[in-house]
């Protein structure tokens, strides 16, 4: 793996305001990475960054080998789709994608229109070149903003939340395209969403980021399984977390949980350091399963009371009580012919497994 | 990027104003300018009564037209933003603004035409019977100033009315009536509060220029229609007496700045009332 | 329905006194007033006949000219920095640019005289009408032009940025056709207005006094108010169509952006 991208200690202030708060990242050729996180968490700016839009106040930005110190954005091996797609309202689709190819004085007319049908050819556009831009719907222009940043084979393929102006069918479609042009093209994607499940679906590495600064960087089974914090664990889909207390064994930690009893946790779950004393479990909906009918279980078992129970289709969610545990724990439960369903009030028998936890600072 | 317009406004307003107002303390001494700080331009403006009545009357015209101006344009407003198909807006405001840009002086001297006493208004209402005689209270006074200058400042009231009036939320109007409001209670309650920033756009913008008009009075307002601004023309193009020029132009300015400031506070303070 | 009945007869009011040109223009008598006596189209030729009138339309053109060059410029300047920048006091420094929109004008022409004159002892000239004119104009150009640049995405001047273009280059191709039919609608306005104006050239126009004061001269006399109302006519049917144009360019600029109309110059 070839770094394309690294980021030294970049900092970036508006006025008082600390944007960027020393970030170190480095980006791999051929990558599908996203900057994933909450608005206002300086993701876009990072791309900005990048892109060379705004200049870092401190720290250095390598693209592919080169400082990009005082490097304007147009001087950049880097395209960018924005948020907007920024379609060109004066010019017609073949006029957009071509808008880039102007000052390659190498390539023929002939040849420029030849490049502009294949990028609108890979974008599934075929025919549209003569349209106004007006006339184009949310879909088309995303496609439109690829195709004219594709176009000038970029080493590096910016997108600025170019998801997040779609409905969600189409953006669905979007999702698995935008990974198809990918491995199609093979060059480094840098995408910028604030959708973790987008970020999950999409991307090989995800960096998380808060208030400036990045939490964790890592593939998504990582991120979801091996969060470094509750921050992160809390962003990336759903978890309880469980008041315990922990204490250094020989290979881990042995944590006593309340309301669910004691258990030997390994290292590798400990992906922030190994607390002692306060600490705090978190576990996965789906990593529980509820025992009907005395149905026996081989390993721990946690009885708690049904708070409340929501009915999502594909699956079930209960809120289950646990004395000693203020807050209710989340489970879910897969619709299967004939299983049962408990009600509001019923005793819950709860199954898990101390290789589902991960134990953060409290 | 915004230095040079600033610069421009800065170099030739702002310095000019400055220049107004230091020459309202010099006096002009026939031909030669005295430079002695003195408050002898304002002295001269409480001992005169004439001044004071010019003052006055521009005040009193200028608030009249205002009002007529502001209650005429409302309903032209409302009308284009509420009742006209949105395509069909823009030539409405064009054809509103068309005579407001055009040919300023043969326009004012066409309403002299219109309200003389052999003028077309009163032609037109003798041919129809409706009077005996001729109108006479419609030119040579303030009446004829009002009227004519109503028509002038008329696109200045309509627009800033009618930006505000777009910006209102037509579900809020919905919302008035769901709540048990009457069409009419929910023009009074929601619509109405709502324009207030375009109205008092429009009172400012028609209020403050009107003062400094000369043109209007000269042609149509007869000798008890002219205004301070006539006597601001008269006393540096005719006297020769730029100070006392320059003195009146100050005190013009600030009456009007203060009327303009007192109303503006004065709405600000009746909508938190009613808020 | 009657707000409707109201909004004709306001219009009526409106136009009332660019309908009675024509008429009087084309009337064969000396007297404006009803009744009509006869066609004519001797007053227009009376002002083909007048050179003093020429010099003073040529004076105006050539102020009016400037006049709207100058203050586009200044607009753009000032629109663009508007909408693209944030600086200190930004709206205490736009505001004052726009001021001469409400102030009396007769506070700009005797300002202008008491500092050109008074102060600098310099002579009155066309360049001090253009002076005046363009601080007028300037706040009606930043109007228009601010709707055509606030319009305008930023991202796109970025895009272009990314695809390969350098800072004047964008501005070319994607800033000017953008806000290109702005700013001829902004020429146009400010010709217009600096045409029409008359309370601050009579105070600042030199030994050539332009159109307007021209004008304000004739109306003293009785004999020559036909061929005022010919001049007259032929100015509204000029200033129609140069707002014509300026409004269709608006609405192309709104087109092109993809925008809808909302409506209006200001």
């Amino acid at each position: 793996m070839t770094p394309i991208i690294t980021l030294t200690g970049v900092q970036k202030y508006y006025g008082d305001y600390h944007a960027l708060r020393d970030v170190d990242l480095t980006i791999n050729e051929g990558e599908f990475f996203s900057l994933l996180g909450p608005s206002g968490c300086g993701k876009t700016t990072l791309l900005r960054t990048i892109a060379g839009f705004e200049n870092a106040s401190d720290g250095v930005v390598m693209l592919g080998g080169a400082d990009m110190a005082g490097v304007p954005p147009n001087k950049r091996p880097t395209n960018m789709v924005f948020q907007s797609y920024a379609i060109f309202p004066h010019l017609n689709v073949a006029e957009n994608v071509a808008f880039g190819l102007r000052r390659r004085s190498d390539l023929s007319k002939q040849a420029k229109a030849d490049l502009v049908d294949e990028a609108l050819d890979m974008v599934g556009l075929q025919g549209f070149g003569g349209r106004a831009a007006h006339a184009l719907s949310g879909g088309q222009r995303q496609r439109v903003a690829l195709a004219r940043a594709l176009i000038l084979k970029p080493k590096v393929l910016l997108l600025d939340e170019p998801l997040s102006a779609l409905d969600k069918k189409m953006r669905e479609q979007m999702q698995a395209e935008l990974r198809r042009l990918q491995r199609q093209v093979g060059i480094t994607f840098i995408l910028v969403t604030h959708d973790q499940e987008e970020a999950l679906i999409m991307s090989d590495r995800i960096a998380v980021m808060f208030d400036g600064r990045i939490a964790q960087v890592a593939d998504p089974q990582t991120l979801y399984r091996r969060p470094v914090n509750r921050q992160v664990a809390d962003f990336i889909g759903v978890m309880n977390f469980l008041p315990a207390t922990s204490t250094a064994s020989e290979d881990g930690v042995d944590v006593q949980i309340a309301g669910f009893g004691a258990a030997s946790v390994a290292s590798e779950q400990c992906p922030g350091g190994m607390p002692t004393g306060d600490a705090s479990v978190g576990i996965r909906p789906e990593m529980m399963t509820l025992l009907f009918d005395g149905q026996p279980s081989e390993g721990a078992v946690a009885i708690g009371t049904v708070a409340e129970r929501y009915y999502y289709g594909d699956m079930t969610y209960y809120e289950v009580e646990f004395e000693g545990v203020s807050e209710p724990v989340t489970l879910s439960m897969k619709n299967l012919v004939g299983r049962p369903v408990l009600e509001r009030g019923d005793a819950a028998r709860v199954a898990w497994d101390p290789r589902a936890l991960v134990v953060f600072e409290a | 990027m915004v230095s040079p317009p600033f610069i421009y406004a800065l170099l030739l307003l702002a310095a000019p104003m400055g220049a107004i107002l230091l020459f309202s303390f010099w006096t002009q001494d026939f031909l030669t300018l005295d430079t002695t700080l003195t408050l002898n331009n304002y002295r001269e403006f409480v001992e005169e009564p004439l001044y004071g009545v010019l003052l006055q009357r521009s005040l009193i015209i200028a608030a009249m037209v205002t009002l007529v101006t502001v209650v005429l344009a409302f309903p032209i407003a409302y009308f284009v933003s509420f009742h006209v198909a949105p395509e069909r807006k823009s030539l409405w405001l064009f054809l509103i603004t068309i005579p407001f840009w055009t040919s300023y002086l043969v326009r004012v001297f066409l309403w002299k035409v219109i309200l003389g006493f052999n003028g077309v208004l009163n032609s037109g209402l003798l041919g129809l019977g409706l009077i005996d005689e001729p109108l006479t209270f419609i030119l040579y006074n303030a009446n004829a100033v009002v009227i004519t200058l109503a028509h002038a400042f008329a696109p200045f009231a309509i627009l800033p009315i009618f930006v505000a009036l777009e910006r209102i939320d037509r579900s809020l109007l919905e919302a008035g009536q769901d709540l048990g409001e009457s069409r009419l209670m929910t023009f009074w309650r929601v619509t109405l509060p709502l324009a207030t920033p375009g109205i008092v756009a429009a009172v400012l913008i028609v209020f403050i220029p009107t003062i400094g008009d000369y043109v209007t009075p000269r042609l149509v307002g007869g000798p008890n229609g002219l205004m301070i601004a006539n006597m601001i023309q008269t006393q540096f193009l005719k006297l020769n007496n730029a100070p006392m020029g320059a003195a009146l132009a100050v005190i013009a300015m600030v009456s009007v700045s203060v009327i303009a400031l007192v109303f503006v506070w004065l709405n600000r303070k009746w909508l938190r009332v009613k808020q | 329905m009657s707000l409707r009945a109201y909004a004709v007869a306001y219009l009526i009011f409106l136009y009332a006194p660019i309908f009675l040109l024509p008429l009087f223009a084309f009337n064969d008598s000396t007297i404006i007033a009803f009744p009509l006596s006869g066609f004519t189209t001797g007053w227009f030729t009376e002002l083909t006949e007048t050179p003093a009138l020429h010099a003073a339309v040529k004076n105006s053109l050539f102020i009016a000219i400037l006049t709207a060059i100058f203050s586009t410029l200044l607009g753009i300047c000032a629109a663009r920095a508007g909408a693209k920048y944030e600086f200190p006091a930004k709206r205490g420094i736009l505001g004052l640019i726009m001021v001469p929109l409400v102030l009396p004008e007769i506070i700009v022409g005797v300002s202008l005289l008491v500092v050109v004159v008074n102060l600098l002892d310099w002579s009155l000239s066309s360049w001090t009408v253009i002076a005046a004119h363009v601080l007028i104009c300037t706040p009606f150009s930043i109007a228009i032009l601010n709707g055509a640049f606030q319009n305008m995405d930023a991202s796109l001047e970025e895009a272009a940025l990314d695809l390969g273009e350098t800072p004047w280059s964008t501005f070319r191709l994607v800033t000017l056709p953008l806000v290109m039919p702005g700013i001829i609608s902004s020429l146009l306005i400010s010709f217009t207005i600096s045409l029409d104006e008359f309370i601050i050239a009579f105070f600042l126009t030199g030994a050539e006094p332009t159109m307007p004061v021209y004008i304000w001269g004739l109306l003293r006399f009785p004999q020559k108010l036909p061929a005022v109302m010919a001049l007259g006519t032929i100015l509204v049917v000029a200033s129609i169509i140069i707002l014509t144009i300026a409004e269709l360019m608006r609405r192309r600029g709104l087109k092109r952006a993809g925008l809808k109309d909302t409506g209006g110059f200001l």
